[in-house]
C-alpha cells in the first residue's frame, strides 16, 4: 500500500529540510486548490506534502513605499479585498479573482497558480504584466526571480525540488500607471481561459503609453511575456491604428494548439480581440477614465 | 370525481417544499449517504479502449491483494438471452443491458465494465483494479452516426441485421432498425407546393448532467435475501433488472429509495446495483459502490447526437402542404436510440396534409445513450424549427404567423397514428402573441427567436396508500420516487379531496416491499398518473370517514356529506348533529371499525399531451461568436399546476438545459475514440451568471382525464430552446447555425466565412 504523509512546518528551514529529506514525490500545498483536484484524479501520487500555510508571510498583503508584497499563498479572497492592492493593480486582482467559484476563492493563490505551470493560469498573464518578481526560498537561501523565468512548459517549473516561493513582490507605480486582464471564456465563470491577456501600462500627461508589459495565457506551453505588443504602445495613444497593430501583434505571437477548448485558428483570433479590449481598458483605468472592475 | 370546477383551497397554492429542510442543511440521504456495518467498497474496471476484443482476463493478482473480498467479471453473470423489456422508460433489451454492465467478449466503448473488485477500503479496491491484467485486441471503433452508417465502418454487432427493412438484409450492419412514419401522399405534396425549403442539421450527445453520480449499497444474504439502498427514477425499475440479470426472484430483493439527486431520464436504468450485488453475494458483505462524474460521462448513457434532414413545401399563403423529415440517431453501443418519438414529435405541432418521416437507430462506439427528457423531440423539433423559421423568412411571414397557420388542434390527425385531443395548443400560440416579450422592440445588434415544441407525456402504473393516523394527519405513500416535487403535489391533492390543511399531510415514497407496482417516475406520468392514485385513494377515506360519523350518528351513510375536513348530516332531515371533524373521526376510529386506510393501483390512461413555445433574444460578440441570452421566454400549457413554484422550476429549468444543449454542451472525442471532456469544467452546462431569469408562463387547459385537470409539465421546456436559440442568432447574425452546439468558435467561424 502506498502511504501519504502531510506535514504544516512553520519555518521556512524545516519547509526546505522536509522537501529535500523527501525519498519520494513531494508537493508544496498552498491553497491546493489545483494540487488535490489532480491527486483525487490520479495524476500525482505524492508520498509527502508540505503545507507553507503556516510559515510566517507565507499569508498576508503589505505595502512598502508604494510597493506591495504579496504572500504566496494569500487567498484569492484576501487578495481581492484589500483596498490599496485593488487600486494600484486592479487587473492583477481581477485577474486572481477569476479563479474558479467563491469556495475556491477562500483558497486559491498566486503561488498556486503560478506554480501548477498551467498556460491558461488566469492570475499568471496579469503577473507577468505587472513584472512581479518571486521570492523563491531554498537549501541555499533567497533569490529573486522575474515571474516569467518561473514556469518552463506544462505543469514544469524551474524551481528545484526542495525550492519554493515565500512572497511575490509587485514594484511601485509610476502616476498613470494601471493594467488590466481579461480571458475569454464560453461561460461567464467557472471555466478555464481559451485565451488570456493581461497588459499593464504607464501613461503621460497626454496619455501617450510610455511603459507597457503584455502577456497572452493559453496560446503556447507557458504564458508569453510579449515584447512585440509593448513595443507598439509605447510612444503612441490608444488609436485605431495602434489597436490595430497591437490585435496583429497579438496574433503573430500567439502559437496555440488545438484543443478541447479551442481551435488554433480561433485562439490565434481571439489573441488579437483581447489584446485590443484589455489595452483599451489598462489605457482608461491608467488615465484615471475608469476605476474598478470590469466582470 | 372531477375537481376542475371545484372552488381549490390546496391545489394551485404554493406551500414550502416537503424535502426543503432535509435538502438545505445537508441531511437528505442521497445514494452515496447510506452505509452499513461491514460494508466493503465495489469499484469498477473500465475500457480504456474504444473497441477492442476481451482476449483475456487474468484477476488473480488482484485476488491475492490483502483486503480485497472479491472480484467479478461476466462469468458470475448469467448468460441472458435477447429479450426486450420495458421497465424503464425507453425499450432496453436484457442482454445488452447485462453486457453494458458487464462486458462479455468484447467491450464497445471507452469506460465500458468489465471487471469490478470490492475491498476493505476504496483505496485497495483501486489498487486491484489496476492489478487485473486485461489483454485486449484493440478493433477499429466509429463514433459518428453517419460515418457508422457506410458500409465499410467497423461492426459492432456481428449479429445486429437492420430491422424494419424488407428482405432481411445479408450482412450485419450498424443500422439496428429503420423506421416510417407517413401521412397522405409526400410526392404529391411537394408538387403542389410553391415554395420549398430543405436543410441539414446536427446535435450532439448530451448528458442528463444530474449533479449525483449513481450510487448504491447492496446487501446479499445468506439465505438469498438482497437489499438495495439507492436512488433511481424508479425502484420497482432497479428490482426488476437486478432480478433479471441476476436471476432472482423478485420477492427476493427489496429495493429501498434513496432521495435522488436529479435524473432527467438518465436513472430510469441501471449500471451499478447488479455488480454490488455479485460482489456482496461473492465476498458475503454489504459492498457499496459510487461512480465518479468521469464514470458517469464516460459509461453512463447521455442522450442522442444526430444528422437530420428537413425539407418542407408550402403555398404562398403559408400553408404548409408537404413535410419531409430524415432522422439518424445514435444509439451508443448497444440498439435502442429514441428515434420512434423523435420521428413522432417533430410535426406534431402541425396540421398538414402530406407528412413522410424516416428514421434510423444507428450503433457506434460511445456509451449507450439513455432516457433524457423528452426523448428524441429536441433533437427532431431543434431541425423542424429552424426550417420553419426559414420558411417563414423564405414566404415574407411573422414566424409566429406561420406556426398558427398550420397548427394542430383538436381533431388533427398525426403521422403516427393517433388524433390529438384535449390540447392546449391553441391556447399556447395565443398567449405568445400577447405576451409583452413577442411585441416588445428589440435593441439594435440583439436577434429574437421562436420555436414550439410538443410531447405526449404519458400515465401508466401507479400505487398510492392514504393512511389517516390517530390524531388526524395523514400519511400519503407512493411508490413515485420524487424527482420534481411529487412529494408537494402529492400531499396537496390529498389534502384538497380531505379538506384539510397540507401541513396535516406528510408524503412519502414508500419500498418495493411497502406499496403496489409503480412504473418509474419519467415521461412526465408522475402528477398525472400517481396523482390519479392519490386522489382515488384520499376519496376511498373520505368514504371510510363518511361511514364512521353515519356510524356514529346512526344515520345512512348517504345522508352524511363531506366539506371543508368535516362530516356533516346532509340536510335537516338526516339530524342535527354536530360536524364531526378528521381528528374526531380518528380519535374513534379503533372503537368504530379499526384503522382507516386505503391503497389504490391503477393503469391511468388520458394523460393529456403538452405544447409550449419559447421565446429567445439574444446578443451576438461579432469578434468573438459568444451568444448571450438577453431574455426568455417560455410559455406551456401545464393543465392544471398543482404547486405552481414547482411547474415553474420545471419550465426554467428544461429551458435552462436547453440552453446548453443549444450553446456549450457537447462529448469531445479524439482520434482514438476517448472522450476529452469527461468533467464539468470541460463539458460546459451554463451557470446561473450566464442566463437571465426565465419567464415561465403557465397556460392552463385543464386536462379532462385527470382529477385536478394536470398535464406533465416537465419534458415539453427541453424542446424548444435550440431552435428558439438557433432562430435568434439567424435574427441578430443573418445566419443559419445549423449544428450544435453553437459555441463561439462555430459561430465566428460561420461569420468569417460569411465575410
Amino acid at each position: 500500500m502506498s502511504s501519504l504523509s502531510y506535514a504544516a512546518p512553520t519555518s521556512v528551514d524545516a519547509a526546505v529540510k522536509l522537501l529535500a529529506g523527501a525519498s519520494g514525490l513531494a508537493k508544496v500545498l498552498s491553497g491546493g486548490t489545483d494540487l488535490l483536484v489532480q491527486m483525487r484524479a490520479g495524476r500525482f501520487k505524492p508520498e509527502l506534502i508540505v503545507d507553507t500555510k503556516k510559515i510566517p508571510g507565507v499569508i498576508g498583503i503589505r505595502e512598502e513605499n508604494g510597493a506591495f508584497i504579496i504572500g504566496a499563498g494569500t487567498p484569492g479572497a484576501v487578495v481581492e479585498a484589500h483596498a490599496g492592492l485593488t487600486a494600484a493593480w486592479p487587473g492583477l486582482v481581477e485577474a486572481l479573482d477569476l479563479i474558479g467559484s467563491t469556495q475556491v476563492q477562500g483558497r486559491c493563490s498566486l503561488a498556486g497558480n503560478l506554480c501548477n505551470a498551467s498556460p491558461a493560469a488566469d492570475s499568471v498573464p496579469a503577473l507577468y504584466a505587472a513584472a512581479a518578481v518571486a521570492v523563491v526560498v531554498g537549501p541555499n537561501g533567497t533569490r529573486e526571480v522575474p515571474v516569467e523565468q518561473i514556469p518552463t512548459g506544462p505543469g514544469r517549473t524551474s524551481l528545484a525540488r526542495d525550492e519554493f516561493i515565500l512572497e511575490f513582490k509587485l514594484p511601485a507605480r509610476p502616476a498613470r500607471s494601471s493594467d488590466a486582464y481579461l480571458r475569454f471564456i464560453p461561460r461567464t465563470e467557472m471555466d478555464i481561459a481559451v485565451v488570456g491577456c493581461g497588459i499593464s501600462v504607464t501613461l503621460d500627461a497626454n496619455g501617450v503609453c510610455t511603459a507597457a508589459r503584455c502577456s497572452l495565457g493559453a496560446v503556447a506551453p507557458t504564458v508569453l511575456l510579449v515584447q512585440a505588443m509593448a513595443d507598439i504602445l509605447v510612444g503612441n495613444k490608444l488609436d485605431a491604428d495602434t489597436l490595430a497593430k497591437l490585435d496583429a501583434a497579438a496574433q503573430a505571437a500567439a502559437k496555440p494548439i488545438s484543443d478541447k477548448r479551442g481551435t488554433a485558428e480561433y485562439r490565434t483570433k481571439i489573441a488579437g480581440v483581447l489584446a485590443r479590449r484589455t489595452a483599451a481598458i489598462a489605457f482608461d483605468r491608467a488615465s484615471g477614465k475608469a476605476t474598478g472592475k470590469t466582470h | 370525481m372531477n375537481y376542475i370546477s371545484s372552488d381549490l383551497k390546496v391545489v394551485g397554492t404554493r406551500p414550502i417544499r416537503p424535502d426543503g429542510v432535509d435538502k438545505v442543511t445537508g441531511r437528505a440521504l442521497f445514494s452515496a449517504d447510506t452505509r452499513s456495518a461491514g460494508m466493503i467498497w465495489g469499484k469498477i474496471k473500465r475500457s480504456p479502449h474504444a473497441h477492442a476484443r476481451i482476449v483475456s482476463i487474468d484477476t488473480s493478482k488482484a485476488e491475492a491483494l490483502p483486503g480485497v473480498r472479491a472480484v467479478v467479471t461476466s462469468a458470475d453473470f448469467p448468460e441472458i438471452s435477447s429479450e426486450m423489456a420495458f421497465v424503464g422508460e425507453g425499450p432496453m433489451n436484457f442482454r445488452d443491458l447485462s453486457d453494458n454492465i458487464m462486458a462479455r467478449g468484447k467491450v464497445l466503448y471507452e469506460g465500458h465494465a468489465l471487471a469490478a473488485v470490492a475491498a476493505n477500503t476504496q483505496a485497495i479496491a483501486d489498487e486491484a483494479i489496476a492489478l487485473i491484467d486485461v489483454v485486449y485486441e484493440v478493433l477499429p471503433h466509429v463514433i459518428d452516426v453517419d460515418e457508422a452508417m457506410k458500409a465499410d465502418a467497423p461492426v459492432l454487432h456481428a449479429d445486429m441485421f437492420t430491422a424494419g427493412v424488407n428482405p432481411k438484409p445479408a450482412t450485419p450492419s450498424n443500422i439496428a432498425k429503420v423506421v416510417t412514419f407517413k401521412k397522405g401522399d409526400i410526392d404529391a405534396g411537394f408538387a403542389a407546393a410553391e415554395v420549398i425549403f430543405e436543410d441539414s442539421y446536427t446535435t450532439k450527445p448530451v448528458h442528463q448532467a444530474y449533479i449525483e453520480p449513481h450510487a448504491c449499497l447492496a446487501t446479499y444474504n445468506p439465505d438469498g435475501q438482497v437489499t438495495i439502498h439507492a436512488s433511481s427514477q424508479g425502484h420497482f425499475m432497479i428490482r426488476a433488472y437486478t432480478a433479471k440479470l441476476l436471476g432472482i426472484d423478485m420477492a427476493n430483493i427489496r429495493v429501498n429509495p434513496a432521495e435522488i439527486g436529479g435524473g432527467f431520464g438518465g436513472k430510469t436504468l441501471i449500471y451499478l446495483e447488479p455488480v454490488a450485488v455479485a460482489l456482496s453475494r461473492k465476498s458475503g458483505k454489504p459492498v457499496k459502490m459510487q461512480m465518479t462524474r468521469e464514470d458517469v460521462f464516460r459509461a453512463s448513457g447521455p442522450t442522442s447526437g444526430a444528422s437530420v434532414t428537413v425539407k418542407l413545401g408550402a403555398k404562398k399563403d403559408g400553408t404548409i402542404v408537404a413535410a419531409q423529415q430524415v432522422l439518424k440517431f445514435q444509439a451508443g453501443a448497444y440498439a435502442g436510440s429514441p428515434i420512434g418519438p423523435g420521428c413522432m414529435c417533430g410535426f406534431a405541432m402541425y396540421d398538414i396534409e402530406n407528412i413522410d418521416v424516416l428514421g434510423y437507430d444507428v450503433v457506434s462506439n460511445r456509451p449507450k445513450v439513455a432516457a433524457y427528457r423528452a426523448p428524441g423531440a429536441p433533437i427532431s423539433s431543434f431541425a423542424v424549427e429552424c426550417a420553419v423559421d426559414d420558411l417563414a423568412r423564405m414566404l415574407g411571414m411573422d414566424p409566429l404567423a406561420l406556426r398558427e397557420k398550420n397548427a394542430a388542434v383538436n381533431g388533427t390527425k398525426t403521422h403516427y397514428g393517433p388524433t390529438h385531443a384535449n390540447i392546449g395548443y391553441t391556447q399556447v400560440l395565443e398567449a405568445t402573441r400577447a405576451h409583452p416579450h413577442w411585441k416588445a422592440p428589440l435593441a439594435e445588434g440583439h436577434g429574437r427567436g421562436l420555436a414550439v415544441g410538443f410531447w405526449f407525456n404519458i400515465g401508466g402504473e401507479s400505487s398510492a396508500t392514504v393512511h389517516v393516523n390517530e390524531d388526524g394527519s395523514v400519511v400519503v405513500a407512493t411508490g413515485s420516487p420524487d424527482v420534481g416535487g411529487s412529494r408537494a403535489s402529492m400531499g396537496m391533492m390529498a389534502a384538497e379531496v380531505l379538506g384539510i390543511d397540507i401541513s396535516k399531510v406528510r408524503a412519502t415514497i414508500a419500498d418495493t416491499a411497502s406499496i403496489g407496482y409503480t412504473f418509474v417516475t419519467g415521461g412526465s406520468r408522475v402528477t398525472f398518473a400517481t396523482g390519479m392514485a392519490v386522489t382515488q385513494a384520499t376519496e376511498k377515506v373520505v368514504e371510510q370517514l363518511k361511514a364512521r360519523a353515519a356510524q356514529t350518528w346512526d344515520i345512512p351513510v348517504d345522508a352524511v356529506e363531506w366539506r371543508d375536513g368535516k362530516a356533516y348530516p346532509a340536510g335537516t332531515n338526516a339530524g342535527a348533529f354536530e360536524p364531526l371533524d378528521l381528528a374526531a373521526i380518528a380519535l374513534k376510529q379503533a372503537r368504530t371499525g379499526g384503522p382507516i386506510n386505503s391503497e389504490v393501483s391503477i393503469n391511468a390512461q388520458g394523460a393529456g399531451a403538452g405544447f409550449g413555445a419559447h421565446i429567445c433574444d439574444v446578443a451576438v460578440d461579432k469578434e468573438t461568436g459568444k451568444v448571450e441570452i438577453i431574455r426568455y421566454t417560455a410559455i406551456q400549457d401545464v393543465g392544471k399546476a398543482i404547486h405552481p413554484s414547482y411547474v415553474e422550476g420545471q419550465i426554467q429549468g428544461g429551458a435552462v438545459q436547453g440552453i446548453g444543449w443549444a450553446l456549450s454542451e457537447e462529448y469531445i472525442y479524439n482520434d482514438k475514440g476517448l472522450m476529452e471532456n469527461p468533467g464539468f469544467l470541460d463539458y460546459r452546462c451554463p451557470v446561473a451568471s450566464d442566463l437571465p431569469m426565465i419567464e415561465a408562463v403557465l397556460v392552463e387547459v385543464p386536462n379532462p382525464r385527470h382529477p385536478f385537470g394536470a398535464r406533465g409539465v416537465g419534458e415539453v421546456p427541453i424542446i424548444p430552446p435550440m431552435a428558439a436559440i438557433s432562430n435568434a442568432i439567424k435574427g441578430a447574425t443573418g445566419l443559419r447555425m445549423p449544428d450544435l452546439p453553437m459555441s463561439p468558435p462555430k459561430v465566428r467561424a460561420a461569420m468569417d466565412a460569411a465575410g
